[in-house]
């Protein structure tokens, strides 16, 4: 009886509704959605001032002739495609970005784990000290690197000499260089990872593990069948990010080798200054700087398309 | 063959708060047993002991005869259903309840087919592709339990698993987990604060309080001869009314409240009561033995005169509510009773189901 009374109240409610009241409902809505876009103008100005209009410049410039007097369209892509020079710097990049972001994402994931296992206060100072690589500003951490790295006077060289054992020239040879440059990146990067994973570590149930424990799942286990499906998202969103921010980096090799030697650590942002600053050539900088743009986009449309769709699969 | 034997545990969580201090029990095997007791009494704790999840301080477990102390959860052959279900988000029904089997490396028809029973017989079969997400609340919860099932352990261990749900789907599982233990006869421990899942499901009733056993009973027996002060006001709801009472030995025996009204004892108990004469104890009446009055009444009926403070029309009955001296007293009479606040109302209190508790020991005599 009761909810049949409900019901009745309900209905004549809806129906005596008056119309004019349902346009000023939807009147009040767009309005709304005028006020909503005031509010984001600044937001849309920077964007549009700092992102959009920058990178429309860059593709334009890159489509330029060396005097930009004429456009050329794709020509200095093609013609940098065919240069030798060019592929190695397409070869160190992809070498330098992805054995980076692999080791950052390992050390990380690693240095999480342990953070994860100190209890109480200490876990905090850890972290805070751990940290610190990030915080530095990289240009002068990275200056510290190259001094560290000095082949007569440095700190690295002279405990191998106490130990009796030969010095080595860090950033002498090609690939001594391209070592010590990822080093460099590793060491500051994987900060981020590890605070990144272990929020993410800390938003895993306990309870999944325990029920993981009573199946029967050993620790090797729960990593593979609990830990790295929980974490999946925040991993792929933490490569992708830093992948482009790899492939993007310029300060270590800047400061480190300056592309050397023999050119053997250039980067996309250092051969682009190379080209388009030192040499003068600013179209070819800027295609230079562009050249990764579609693949790292590709990348990351498919990767945020599947973290959305996993998402929404298991977030309860 | 699975007992479990809990002998002198003691646990101990850092800064020395004891969570369990000494417990003993002993459970048959195919025995549904119930631990309850309010909240933070250490059943979560015990259970998680003969889980392996939460180290024993000290004392002993044994499962099947073989003391577990030091062995892991995952070489214990339990099962356990959490409160919040704790399934894999990312992992299918089908995959949750297979997890288990799949790390002991069955075969795949085995599982397959272990799988297909269970989800069959708690009607989930259709479910099986699906995320846990996309369930709900009662259909994880029987996912939980066939994950559970599937592995056909030697003990179940539930920690309040229905209390997420709402009421009336409680009432359907409960009898779904009475059903599934008549189906698969195991050794089942299981955990709530909810005297009446307790009363309902178990065997025996294991009631804690503040880290230690209050008693162990059949539900009936914890019922009508609880030992102590806890159980009685703990079992049953409404709640036991608890009046202050003194025992006074003047021609016959009597339980005087504390308004002046004398109660006559059930000749059959005089003797047991009679040591305790004179002293100040607690009268323990439940609710349905104190009622309305009839005309041809039991022998151990005593009379009292209630001023009426507030009724409550049940349906099937009327709880009345009324007051000995400030002490709150609740009884249950017939709905066709005439009950009017502010209004005196005689009441028959049914002697022979009085229990009677020492306010020293707390013990009921
Ligand atoms: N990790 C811990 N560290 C310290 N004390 C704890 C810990 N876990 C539980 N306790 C304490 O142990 C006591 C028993 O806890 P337990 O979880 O067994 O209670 P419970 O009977 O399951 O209660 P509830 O019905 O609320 O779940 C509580 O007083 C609690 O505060
Ligand atoms: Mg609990």
């Amino acid at each position: 009886m009761a909810d049949g009374n409900s019901i009745g109240y309900g209905e004549t409610a809806l129906v005596s509704t008056p119309r004019p009241r349902v346009g000023s409902m939807r009147r009040f809505a767009r309005r709304r959605s005028l006020f909503a876009i005031l509010l984001c103008s600044p937001l849309i100005a920077l964007v549009v001032g700092l992102q959009f209009y920058p990178a429309g410049y860059a593709f334009y410039l890159s489509m330029l002739n060396r005097k930009m007097t004429g456009f050329v369209l794709f020509d200095n892509f093609t013609f940098l495609m065919g240069q030798d020079s060019f592929q190695l710097v397409v070869f160190q990049s992809c070498l330098f970005a992805v054995s980076a972001v692999v080791f950052k994402a390992l050390l990380g994931f690693i240095l999480a784990h342990l953070m994860h296992n100190i209890r109480g206060q200490n876990q905090r100072i850890w972290r805070g000290l751990l940290l610190i690589p990030w915080v530095i500003p990289l240009a002068l951490s990275t200056l510290t690197w190259w001094w560290l790295f000095d082949p007569a006077y440095s700190a690295l060289n002279w405990t191998l000499k106490w130990f009796g054992l030969p010095s080595i020239p860090f950033l002498g040879t090609v690939w001594n260089a391209r070592i010590s440059v990822i080093v460099v990146n590793v060491w500051f990067g994987a900060p981020f990872f590890m605070i990144m994973y272990l929020a993410a570590l800390k938003s895993v149930p306990e309870q999944l593990y325990e029920a993981a424990a009573i199946d029967g799942a050993g620790a090797v286990q729960r990593l593979f069948f609990i830990t790295l499906p929980m974490m999946r998202n925040i991993i792929l969103i933490t490569v992708l990010y830093s992948l482009i921010v790899t492939f993007a980096d310029f300060d270590i090799v800047r400061i480190l080798t300056n592309g050397g030697p023999q050119d053997g650590t250039h980067l996309f942002a250092t051969y682009a200054f190379q080209v388009g600053i030192q040499s003068g050539n600013i179209p070819r900088g800027a295609a230079v700087s562009l050249f990764m743009f579609p693949i790292l986009a590709a990348l990351a449309f498919f990767v945020l398309r599947d973290v959305i769709k996993r998402n929404k699969e298991i977030t309860a | 063959m699975a007992q479990v034997s809990i002998r002198k545990v003691v646990k101990a969580y850092e800064g020395n708060v004891q969570a369990v201090k000494g417990i003993d029990l002993e459970i048959a095997d195919e025995e549904f047993v119930v631990l309850v007791g309010p909240s933070g009494c250490g059943k979560s704790t015990t259970l998680r002991m003969i889980a392996g999840l939460e180290e024993i301080t000290s004392g002993d477990i044994a499962i099947g005869g073989e003391v577990v102390n030091d062995v892991p959860p995952r070489d214990r052959d339990i099962a356990m259903v959490f409160q919040n279900y704790a399934l894999y988000p990312h992992m299918s029904v089908f995959d949750n309840m297979a997890f288990g089997l799949k790390l002991r490396k069955f075969p795949k028809e085995e599982i397959k087919k272990r799988v297909d029973d269970a989800a069959k017989m708690l009607d989930i079969a259709m479910l099986l592709d699906r995320k846990p997400k996309a369930l709900s609340g009662g259909q994880r919860q029987r996912v939980a339990m066939g994950r559970a099932i599937v592995r056909n352990p030697k003990v179940f261990l539930f920690d309040e698993p229905l209390s997420n749900l709402d009421a009336k789907l409680r009432v359907q599982m409960r009898t779904e987990i009475k059903k599934v233990h008549q189906l698969v006869p195991t050794t089942t421990v299981y955990v709530t604060h909810d005297q009446i899942e307790a009363m309902t499901l178990a065997d025996r009733v294991v009631v804690m309080n503040h880290g230690i056993i209050e008693q162990v009973g059949a539900p009936q027996e914890l019922y009508h001869n609880p030992a102590t002060r806890f159980v009685a006001g703990f079992i049953g709801s409404p709640a036991m009314n608890f009046l202050t009472v003194k025992l006074v030995s003047d021609n016959g025996l009597y339980v005087e409240l504390a308004d002046g009204t004398r109660l006559a004892v059930n000749p059959a108990r005089i003797d047991r009561y009679k040591p305790h004469a004179g002293k100040t104890m607690t009268l323990g009446l439940r609710p349905e033995h104190l009622t309305e009055t009839h005309t041809n009444e039991k022998p151990g009926t005593a009379y009292l005169d209630a001023t009426v403070d507030v009724t409550e029309p049940m349906g099937m009955e009327t709880m009345v509510h009324f007051f000995i001296k400030g002490e709150p007293v609740c009884a249950r009479v017939d709905p066709l009773t005439v009950a009017i606040p502010g209004q005196i109302l005689r009441l028959a209190a049914d002697m022979s189901n009085m229990h009677l508790i020492d306010n020293d020991t707390n013990k009921v005599v």
